[in-house]
């Protein structure tokens, strides 16, 4: 499903954000991508959307091959990814039914249809009453839902969580992480990235550990702890 | 429909640029419409004058009428004069008179004695107006001859410098109003660039994002271009007694309907040219 082979990159003249890194995500996997700030979790995701290329390397999506990919292309290549961005990227003059329609409405469909679709993501990420709301007006775990929300309303095969839990409490945290699981479980490929050790853990998926841009670890999902004590 | 939808939401955002992109546009199609106002009007008048082919003589004051008769005489035998009216002095103030009857002043001053009488002369053919014009020169009863071919070349290189002219402060404000557009859809573009980089991120095509900035470049420039057409269509219609007055006997005026729609879909169109080209240049100077 996501292939990447021996990618690295490198920004300017300083050091490499990635280095000769391969990774392959199967269909229906959940992944957390672990590592510290700057490890270049963050990277990975903007080089599998194609936000930029990698130095070297080669990134196959699905059928796609993103170096290749013709950049009329791209737009279809992010239609079938849904990102949960870390800055969350809503647009604060609208409100949040306007924000989860906003990928319905580039791909022009007709607003009775997206209206009830909207309404059906927001209830299944339990936000539905505040679809009038402004970003403002709500808390940083209904944002999170929201920016869910937002990532699946093209029901995507892939969702690309980007610290998901980054600024939540541990309640709010868990509440994210059992709505991604849900979506997961219904054939959704997961690749979240976060600094939460008790939620990897917990949860028991695979874990695939970044240090300054190397590939230190990849975990298979049913022992995730014994990874950890091996560290 | 979604795109005019966002360009409009846009325009409401920031009204006063705006409003200084609609003025600056309805500044360039005032200067059009008056333009084309003038051209078309005198082009009209020349046009009168060349189906006219007309000589008038002004006689001196000691002219005696049987010189006068004797001169017609001499015109007639040429077989190239296709009509010829004598105006006495008192000829000439009665339509004088008849001119200027609202103005009581410039009716006191003049007398007969201060008009010349004329003889005024239509020819069969335009290229004999040279050779009558000649001859009645050589008259010594002749004080002056007006040969409308003097007036027609005077009016034609009057019309060639007011439409160079013309062209030449069209073309300077269009580009004003180009450049002025570029940079209020700049600041849009950059006032909205988070937004933009957020479609971008969930599958907006470059289109997608670009159009409502395309839309909103032509909405100024055809909303300046109607306000424009509705001010000039309005002085003229407004100033037609006066100019009437001016150009009589030269049907120039009443000024059709279907000139004025003529003038309206011709600035339709530079606008949504012009709109679009600014917008589209804007588009790729700030949305690369």
């Amino acid at each position: 499903m996501i292939k990447l082979e021996k990618v690295s990159k490198k920004f300017g003249i300083g050091p490499h954000a990635l280095s000769n890194i391969s990774i392959s995500v199967d269909k229906g996997e959940f992944v957390f991508l672990v590592g510290p700030t700057g490890s270049g979790k963050t990277t990975i995701f903007r080089l599998i959307i194609r936000e930029m290329l990698p130095t070297e390397g080669s990134i196959v999506v699905d059928e796609w091959d993103i170096i290749n990919l013709p950049k009329k292309k791209i737009p279809h290549l992010r239609k079938k990814i849904g990102v949960v961005f870390q800055d969350l990227k809503l647009l604060t003059d609208r409100t949040i039914f306007e924000n989860v329609a906003l990928p319905l409405e580039v791909i022009n469909i007709k607003p009775d249809e997206a209206r009830k679709r909207v309404e059906e993501v927001l209830s299944s990420v339990g936000i539905l009453e505040h679809k009038d709301k402004f970003p403002l007006q709500l808390s940083g775990g209904e944002l999170q839902r929201t920016a869910i929300a937002r990532a699946l309303i093209l029901s995507p095969d892939i969702l690309l969580a980007d610290e998901p839990t980054g600024n939540l409490d541990d309640d709010t945290s868990w509440e994210i992480i059992k709505l991604l699981s849900a979506i997961n479980e219904k054939g959704t490929t997961i690749l979240m990235a976060t600094h939460n050790s008790d939620i990897v853990k917990k949860l028991g998926k695979r874990v695939v550990s970044l240090d300054k841009g190397l590939l230190v670890g990849d975990a298979k999902g049913k022992h995730p702890e014994k990874e950890e004590e091996k560290k | 429909m979604k795109f005019f939808k966002t360009a409009w939401h846009n325009i409401r955002r920031s009204p006063y640029q705006a409003l200084a992109a609609i003025l600056v546009m309805t500044l360039t199609f005032l200067v059009v419409s008056f333009f084309t106002f003038l051209i078309v009007g005198s082009s009209k008048v020349i046009n009168f004058f060349e189906s006219k082919p007309q000589v008038t003589a002004f006689f001196k004051d000691e002219a005696k009428q049987e010189n006068i008769n004797a001169l017609e005489d001499q015109l007639n035998s040429t077989g190239k004069v296709a009509s010829m009216k004598f105006v006495s002095k008192e000829d000439a103030l009665r339509i004088y008179r008849q001119q200027n009857k609202n103005d009581p002043l410039l009716l006191d001053l003049v007398t007969a004695d201060i008009l010349p009488a004329s003889l005024e002369i239509a020819t069969v053919k335009i290229g004999d107006l040279s050779s009558i014009s000649d001859m009645l020169k050589r008259s010594s009863i002749v004080q002056e001859v007006v040969f409308q071919k003097d007036i027609v070349s005077t009016l034609i290189n009057w019309t060639t410098a007011a439409r160079r002219i013309g062209l030449g402060i069209i073309g300077v404000l269009s580009l004003v109003s180009v450049f002025i557009i570029v940079t209020i859809i700049g600041i849009k573009i950059s006032q909205k660039r988070d937004d933009i980089e957020i479609m971008r991120l969930i599958g907006a095509s470059s289109w997608y994002v670009r159009w409502p900035f395309l839309f909103e470049g032509m909405f100024y420039a055809v909303v300046g271009a109607i306000i424009a057409w509705l001010i000039a269509s309005a002085a003229l219609v407004y100033a037609t007694p006066v100019l009437s007055a001016f150009l009589k006997g030269i049907p120039v005026f009443p000024i059709p309907l279907i000139f004025f729609l003529g003038l309206l879909g011709a600035e339709l169109l530079l606008a949504i040219f012009l709109g679009f080209l600014s917008s589209f240049l804007a588009v790729l100077r700030y949305l690369k």
